[in-house]
This record gives structure tokens, sequence and C-alpha cells, in this order.
């Protein structure tokens, strides 16, 4: 499917049917994406990138399964948070980029925040929806059998939550870049975001797609990584 | 050990689901509790097993558990509850893991309740890979390694088809034969019952109260499909029930 788009952008371009004003030829882009790659460039805007989306959706990802899984077995921590995780959710959390510049600053930290915050919110939503999923004879069954409480919750409730928790990841991941572009859009030296926004304002449509490449390329690896490991802590459902 | 109830009856929601059972489960016996559909058989199990309690009424637990027992009353289930995400040995494992024994023990444990569900083969495989009538099994041999004082079964061979439940029937008589055990069969298959049961308890419709607790005196391992004295005490506690499960069955839900 990429390649046959790829392939009709190609012989668009070039028999003059595109003009080069509105879409790059796939082939300049490519030549782009070489320079880039030369010059080291690539490293220095990928580099940083990659350290925020990482640290970000880290500390997004890890608390909000922890709270998902919390809300998924007390009642109480459920009424007083999901409300909150719901009046969280529909923000954009971009809008709040100038909020977080002045709580963390205008560096590193107000990005990792932003990431945080990001992923945190889908993946509390996933994480509590597979937990109230987990198969309710088999908690049973644990019970019936003096299971202690820490046994039902680490043996029998987590794995049976895995399933829904890895494919919130997938969404909160995807997310997690959009976010990283935005906030490096508007406040970076480097960064994929920096390099596509500085392309954008001089119209430079080879650096821009180069750009939007890199991050294609990330979710694509974002994904096939979710999927080695869906292997293999799920290897018992395929 | 012995379970004595005496008296029970129990309401749920106004309603009354079972009136006044009582019912002695002698050690190292089989007793079905066969009914109409809704007639509180579950309850009834759900109740000796300490999962609710009754409205009016007491369970008596009687003399001491069997020496190792690590769960004195011990379910099967009819949808046999295995962790997918566990092998065979895994999921008999996971019952032992919560009492402080050690690795060789609880090996030693699950290898002979293995063995005696003819499982040893299997024990790597995951759920998914066995048919239904093995996950009853590693469901009946993961009961087995608490060595329970009394398993309570609700329905075990219920959502298998009728030749691999007359192989399970065939594998209970024989676990039985070797080292007999005590148990709570509750089934609406009335040949599971007369093939399995010391004795088997009619239950009426809602609300359940016992009419009839008939006694079979042939060994288990005697009793073969097609016995002409079997097929009697089968067609015996079908005329006692048809007229109710055919009201039953024409009832409302009470949703």
């Amino acid at each position: 499917m990429f390649a046959v788009l790829i392939a009709l952008a190609e012989i668009g371009t070039q028999s003059g049917f595109i003009s080069p004003l509105s879409f790059p030829k796939p082939s300049d882009v490519l030549v782009t994406f070489g320079e880039l790659y030369d010059s080291g460039r690539l490293w220095r805007h990928l580099g940083p990138s990659l350290t925020r989306l990482l640290i970000g959706s880290v500390i997004g990802v890890s608390t909000g399964v922890a709270l998902g899984v919390l809300i998924g077995l007390f009642a109480y921590v459920r009424a007083g948070f999901v409300p909150l995780v719901a009046a969280l959710f529909p923000i954009p959390k971009i809008a709040l980029l100038p909020l977080f510049v002045i709580w963390f600053g205008i560096d590193e930290g107000s990005k990792y925040a932003l990431i945080a915050l990001g992923t945190f919110t889908p993946t509390v939503v996933a994480t509590y929806g597979a937990v109230d999923n987990v198969d309710r004879t088999l908690i049973r069954m644990g019970q019936s059998f003096g299971l202690s409480w820490q046994s039902i919750v680490r043996k029998i409730v987590l794995p049976g939550a895995m399933p829904g928790i890895l494919s919130g990841l997938r969404i909160s991941l995807a997310i997690g870049i959009i976010l990283l572009v935005a906030a490096e859009m508007l406040g970076a030296e480097y960064g994929v975001g920096a390099y596509i926004l500085e392309a954008g304002s001089l119209y430079d449509l080879e650096r821009l797609f180069a750009g939007v490449v890199i991050l294609s390329v990330l979710g694509v690896l974002v994904s096939f990584a979710i999927g080695l490991l869906e292997r293999r802590v799920l290897r018992w459902r395929i | 050990m012995e379970i004595r109830l005496s008296g029970i009856t129990h309401v749920y929601n106004g309603a009354e689901v079972l009136s006044d059972i009582t019912l002695d489960v002698p050690s190292g016996r089989i007793v079905c509790i066969v009914g109409p559909s809704g007639c509180g058989k579950s309850t009834l199990l759900r109740l000796i097993g300490g999962l609710e309690r009754p409205t009016q009424g007491e369970i008596l637990q009687m003399g001491a558990s069997p020496p190792g027992c690590l769960n004195p009353l011990t379910y099967i289930f009819q949808d046999f509850a295995l962790l997918p995400w566990r092998t065979v040995a895994g999921n008999i494992s996971l019952v032992l893991e919560d009492h402080g024994l050690g690795k060789a023990e609880m090996n030693a444990i699950a290898e002979n309740v293995l063995a005696r569900t003819k499982l040893s083969d299997f024990r790597n495989a995951l759920p998914k890979q066995l048919s239904g009538g093995m996950k009853q099994r590693v469901a009946i041999a993961r009961a087995l390694a608490v060595n329970p004082a009394v398993m309570l079964m609700d329905e075990p061979l219920s959502s298998l088809d009728a030749q691999t439940r007359e192989l399970l029937v065939d594998d209970l008589i024989d676990l039985w034969t070797r080292t007999p055990f005590t148990a709570v069969y509750v089934t609406h298959n009335l040949a599971e019952a007369v093939r399995l049961g010391h004795s088997v308890v009619v239950l009426s419709r809602r609300p359940g109260w016992i009419r009839e607790i008939v006694h079979l005196d042939k060994p288990l391992g005697d009793r073969h499909l097609g016995d002409p004295e079997l097929d009697r005490q089968q067609q015996h506690l079908w005329s006692l029930m048809r007229d109710e499960a055919r009201a039953a069955d024409a009832e409302l839900a009470h949703v």
C-alpha cells in the first residue's frame, strides 16, 4: 500500500501532472533525507525527540497503568478519579503547554509533562476498562481456592488485563508522538517538530516531508515494538 | 470430614429459594443433587461452600480435614475456570503457591495429581490447546492438588459433549475407587447422578425442598452404562421430576 501511494506520487510529479509546488517528488524527499543523515543533523533532531518521547511516555504510561489498576480494584478510587480523568481526557493537552512552561520551565520539563499527561489519560481509561473485563469466574475461582488478595491481583487480574492494557498503549504512544511534535513546534531548538516547523515556514516541502516521514516511521516502529511485546507477553492467546 | 445441613431455608430478595433442607453428606461418599432448573441446586452448593450464609438453619462441618488439606471445601466449576496464560502444571501450582510449600513438595503434589488424572504428558500444554474434557480434567487435578475434605462440583460435565462426559464419568469413578473422596455433585443429568451418586437428592421446583433421597447401594465400580437397575432408578428419578421440570420450564424468569 505504501509502495503504491509513493509510486503514484513519483509518477505524478515526474510527469508534471502534479505541480512541484503542491507536492514534492518522493525521490527529492529521499535525497533531502540523505543529506539530513549525512550532515549528522538527523540525530541532532531525532535524539532529543526520542528522549522526550521516552521519558514523557514512561512517566505517563506507568502512572496511568498504576491508577487504572487502582480504579479497577477499589470502588472508592473509582468514585474519586473517574470523573477527574473524564474531565482531563477531552482537554487538548497542547492548550496547557503555556501553563506547563510556567510550571516546569521552557526547556525539557514542560515537554515531558505534556507528553506524560497526554499518554496518562488514555492509559488510565484503557487499563481500568481492561481490569473490569477480567473474567469474573477466574477471580471467583481464585477466591474459592483461598488465594490471598495479592495473589489474585498479581496472578489473575494483571495478566488478565494485559491484552487491554497493551492495546491502550498503542493509542497512548501515538498520542505521545503527536504531542511531542506539537510541543517541539512551540519552543524547541532541536527536535523533529522544530525541524518540520522550520521547513514549513520556509515552504521547503522536501524537508517538511522528510520530517513527516520520520514521524511516520517512528509511529510504525512504536507499533511494531508493541506488537513484539504483545507476542511475548500474550503468547497464551495466539 | 462430614457435612450436615439442618433446616436450611434461604431467601433471596424476598423470594424463598430453598426450604427446610436437611441433609447429610457422609465422609467418602458422593451425594448428587438433582432438580429442575432454577430449583436452587447451585445456591445450595454456594451455601455449603460458605460463599453465602443461609437465612435459616445451620451447616455443620464435622470431623477434621484430611492431613495435608490446603482448602477444605473446593469447587469444581462448570466452565473449568483455568487461567489461559498458565500451562497445565502452572494452573495446578497456582493453588499451591500461597501455602508456603517448598518447590520440591509442590512439584511432587503436581506430579501426583497429574498422574492420577492421566495428564502427565500434557504438563506443559496451555489450556487453549486442550479439548473441553481435558480442561475439566485439569480442573479436577487442580482440585485434587489441595487435597480437599469435600469437593463441591457444580455441573462439572454440563458443558461437555455426551461422549466426553461418558469418559469423564468413568475417570471420576476410577479416581473415587482408588481413593474415595467426599463430594457434593450438582447436576441436571440423571444418568450422571445414578452413575456417580451414593445417594441422589431430588429437589422440587422453587422453593426447593427435598422430595426424596434415593440411595444407590451398588458399588460405583460395578455401575456400567445401560445397567438395567440403574435405568430403573433413572426412570424413577425422572418420574419424580418430570411434572416439576415441565412446570419450571414454563415459568417466566424473575428478572
